[in-house]
């Protein structure tokens, strides 16, 4: 951790380094570290601390990046140098809408010490806990259980400054028996409000229930999704369709129908990285405050995410602060999703279906048509089949092939509970479970 | 360095460690994208930093930074023992290396052209060239054409005496064309999908993808997609081109042979693996026609390099033989388990990451058809070329596969081109029914520099030699 202070001199540093028109300091820094564990023992454990600066400069609308790790002056004097070599080499970019101005950045109390104070003991006693949980039901535990202290600063010549410290804590578990598993997940900004137990516990429970699964055929089902399984969909569904990019490339479902009903009336869902229920980010990679973007609010879609670029190419459009680093190409990304809960609680959902499937997480999603919202993926770590309200029996996994947009004008229910839930790469979700009335299992699989 | 490194082992001993390693790692990027006839992003990154790995009270403690100086290596060398103590906690016997492996060598990846030499004015032209030779097709909406070239230099020394510098030099390149209609967008990827194929070596690489030669077809070919027919479901004989059928060997061969993933050390992130201990040796993955070898000597592989990350020089390693399932991917640690000696996989996505069992170059060793006589011996089948999506279990059993572009076989000649084309099976049923593989004239390693796997997340750059293969009744065209 650099602090504001060590964090501002080094930005000041960059900044005043730079002969450019403009100049723009990233840097990112984290003390980071995982425990991991398998066959129910410890079998990672590791800590890193690093920092990046990255420097973006712009001549005119000539725009050059470059980045280090490094923080002596001879290691700023070289990124700053770099990324002007590269900007005087290139023809102006027309698109390149100069460096953001100065807006004022909401304070999100996203730091608590107690995460950043882990220890490996801590993280080990919880990891033991976990693995003699599943041992004293003759299963074997693994997972990974992550924590960390983070800083994301963005300064630039126009009087940009913005810093934000973080934490993050993150346990991710998979029980298994001999031909069942189970899963659980917790995220969360403290530490301490984490109960790693008890997802030690609801993951032994389901790798219980799911033992000696039985082969169902594939084909079209009622399904209740599990809140993790949500979130797989509608990360997925943001990758594809969310971002202004996407639009204005003509590859995104959301391109020609704002205004329309897209899902069925019952679904909001949103990106809010103000929201203290998620983790919170409060700017993004230009040092633009976060805006609260509604894509769908009550079915109808409503709006999709911009950076600087891309509102530079719609009269009147602003950026809502989504931009990712300088030199990523992907476009702006939501950092903080989430789906307005219902009124139905699992056991609801369950009761009031005659015949299903409870699918508790998907593996290996992929897109198969983005423009369509074809997903494929697996079913994993607790599958059943629900028979008259009622857990049947646990079956082998299934591949769903499901357009998902369909699927989200198909539910029956939503869940009155959300749960908060970390990318494995960036960014988090809260999303509540679903009930869908139709959803299209292509194939199955031996397990 | 080396000073520093031995600081570190001692330090690391001095604190009680029985066994460390440290590796500094030193890596220059350079991305360079066009999109849309303009320069998108262009990017230099330096990163340096060194992990120390130790064991202690007979448990694995890890830690790293991106300091490099004698006091933080003393810092992180005792971390990192702090850490092994942590982890002693939890624990269900002491760590076996076996055998030491004590090496000391260099290893440089050999180089025509070094690709950070020539000047980003020549790179960028060829990407403006590139660009333009797709965006003039007509009904061609987005473009996109990039270079990409890693320079890593690594020194790893251990408490048994190991002492290795590596200089690994890899290039990569490709262009997407994307063509935008009516409810319907398609995409065409040159060499490879993903953005780029890439290689280890220098610029040579790049001069011989002939990318602005290649783009006005890849730029008609995406156009053609959007009027073409859905490919139409059904079981059909299928041919798979040699950039495809990479990655079909990397999710059905490659992943379920890493021998850590068998023992469950992943169980947690990518799942386990349906080739388990007992079916070494016995069990049949595919037809007699299947070879499959892991080669960390291919030259021009992506994953081909002189030792892995634990210091175990590269080898070749048969994993099917004919059909039967041999061998796995090892780490000293795993390849224990079976009585064996590491076969040089284990591999670090940076200094601040430890090594874990990867992919070096996953190939499938070529047989004796022509393409051209292979398609004029299908009488009913579908060709498909450059992926587009991939799914598979978590034991590797259940694929379902997408393909940018089909084309028909109809009595040995190839027809129409097909859009959305996919294809599902189980791994051990799909192999067994290959039956037929081109030759080592259409064999080309291909590059796969976006493999995932571990927890925290490490990218690999691994590597897979094929040639076009013909498999059997294989359902074809999902449909939702």
């Amino acid at each position: 951790m650099l602090g504001p202070e060590r964090a501002k001199t080094i930005a000041g540093q960059v900044l005043g380094l730079s002969p450019a028109d403009e100049t723009e300091v990233l840097i990112q820094t984290g003390d980071a570290a995982l425990t991991r564990f398998a066959n129910s023992v410890i079998h990672q454990n590791v800590a890193e601390a690093n920092v990046t600066v990255q420097v973006r400069v712009a001549l005119g609308q000539q725009v050059g990046v470059a980045s280090t790790n490094r923080l002596d002056d001879a290691a700023l004097r070289d990124v700053v140098d770099t990324a002007l070599r590269i900007a005087r080499l290139l023809p102006p970019n027309p698109e390149f809408p100069g460096l953001p101005a100065p807006q004022p950045i909401p304070t999100v109390n996203a730091f608590v010490p107690a995460t950043a104070a882990t220890t490996p003991a801590y993280r080990a006693g919880a990891v033991g806990t976990i693995c003699r949980l599943a041992v004293e039901q003759g299963l074997v535990a693994s997972g990974a259980f992550s924590t960390g202290a983070y800083e994301l600063v963005v300064a630039n010549s126009r009087g940009v400054w913005a810093y934000h410290p973080y934490t993050r804590a993150n346990l991710v578990t998979v029980i298994m028996s001999d031909d069942s598993s189970g899963w659980a997940q917790r995220s969360a900004l403290d530490v301490s409000a984490m109960d790693t137990e008890a997802a030690g516990r609801e993951a032994v429970d389901k790798a219980l229930r799911s033992r000696h699964p039985v082969t169902i055929e594939p084909g079209a089902y009622t399904v209740i999704l599990e809140e993790y399984a949500v979130a797989d969909l509608i990360a997925y569904l943001a990758y594809m369709g969310f971002s202004a990019q996407a639009v204005q490339e003509g590859r995104s479902f959301m391109g020609g129908h704002l205004g329309e009903a897209l899902v069925d009336a019952q679904v909001s869902i949103w990106d809010d990285g103000l929201d203290p229920t998620g983790l919170p980010l409060p700017f993004d990679f230009e040092g633009v405050p976060k805006r609260r973007v509604e894509f769908f609010e009550r079915g109808v879609a409503r709006g999709v995410i911009y950076d600087s670029y891309t509102a530079h190419k719609e009269p009147g459009q602003v950026s809502t602060g989504h931009a990712m680093p300088a030199g990523v190409t992907w476009g702006p990304q939501p950092s903080n999703l989430f789906m307005a809960p219902g009124s139905t609680s699992k056991e609801e959902m369950l009761r009031s279906t005659q015949r299903g499937l409870w699918v508790t997480r998907f593996h290996y999603t992929n897109i198969v048509h983005p423009l369509k919202t074809i997903l494929t993926g697996m079913t994993r770590d607790g599958t059943f089949l629900i028979e008259d309200g009622e857990i049947a029996r646990p079956v082998k996994n299934l591949r769903f092939t499901q357009n998902v947009l369909e699927a989200l004008n198909d539910v029956a229910a939503i869940g009155r509970e959300t749960m908060l839930l970390a990318d494995e790469y960036w960014g988090a979700t809260r999303m509540p479970a679903l009930k869908i009335g139709r959803f299209w299992f292509s194939g199955a699989t031996e397990f | 360095m080396k000073t520093l490194i031995e600081r570190g082992l001692n330090t690391a001993q001095v604190h009680g460690a029985t066994y460390a390693d440290v590796r500094i790692v030193h890596t220059r990027t350079e991305d360079i994208t066009v999109k849309n006839g303009r320069p998108e992003a262009i990017s230099q990154r330096e990163d340096q930093g060194f992990g120390v790995r130790v064991i202690a009270d007979g448990a694995w403690g890890f830690a790293a930074s991106a300091m490099l100086t004698a006091g933080e290596v003393d810092r992180v060398a005792a971390q990192a023992v702090a850490i092994a103590r942590a982890s002693a906690r939890v624990k269900a016997g002491d760590v076996d290396l076996g055998p030491p492996e004590v090496h000391v060598g260099t290893y440089h990846t050999p180089v025509q052209v070094d690709p950070f030499a020539v000047p980003l004015e020549t790179k960028i032209a060829l990407l403006l060239a590139a660009d333009e030779a797709m965006r003039h097709v007509p009904g061609i909406g987005v473009t996109e054409a990039s270079l990409s070239f890693l320079r890593t230099l690594k020194v790893l020394g251990s408490t048994e005496g190991t002492l290795i510098e590596q200089e690994l030099v890899e290039s990569g390149g490709g262009i997407e064309a994307l063509a935008v209609g009516p409810g319907e967008v398609q995409k065409r990827s040159y060499p490879n999908s993903f953005g780029r194929d890439q290689r280890t070596g220098g610029y040579e690489v790049i001069t011989d993808m002939d990318l602005v030669g290649n783009a006005p077809r890849i730029a008609e070919e995406a156009v053609q997609l959007l009027a073409a027919p859905q490919c139409p479901p059904g079981e059909r004989d299928i041919i798979l081109a040699g950039d495809q059928l990479a990655l079909q060997i990397h999710e059905s061969c490659g992943h379920p042979t890493e021998l850590d993933r068998v023992l469950g050390t992943e169980a947690s992130y990518a799942g386990t693996s349906f080739l388990t201990l007992d079916k070494m040796g016995t069990f049949r993955y595919g037809s007699d026609l299947v070879t499959i070898v892991a080669d960390a000597t291919t030259p021009g592989g992506l994953g081909t390099f002189g030792y892995d990350d634990e210091g175990v020089p590269a080898q070749r390693a048969p994993l099917v033989q004919n059909g039967l399932f041999v061998g796995y991917l090892t780490s000293r640690e795993t390849a224990r388990r079976l009585g064996q000696r590491s076969n040089g996989t284990m591999r670090a996505d940076g200094w601040n990451r430890l090594p874990i069992i990867r992919m070096t170059n996953i190939n499938l060793e070529p047989g004796e058809w022509t393409l051209a006589d292979l398609i004029a011996d299908t009488e009913d089948g579908i060709y498909m070329q450059t992926n587009k999506s991939w799914s598979i279990d978590d034991r590797r059993l259940n694929f379902q596969f997408g393909v940018e572009i089909a084309w028909e076989i109809q009595g040995g000649k190839l027809g129409r081109m097909l859009k959305n084309a996919t294809y599902t099976g189980l791994t051990p049923q799909f192999w067994a029914s290959c039956d037929a593989i081109c030759n080592r004239e259409h064999w080309q390693v291909w590059g796969t520099p976006n493999c995932g796997k571990g927890q925290p997340g490490q990218v690999a750059h691994v590597g897979h030699g094929a040639a076009p293969a013909r498999f059997r009744r294989v359902r074809v065209g999902v449909t939702v």
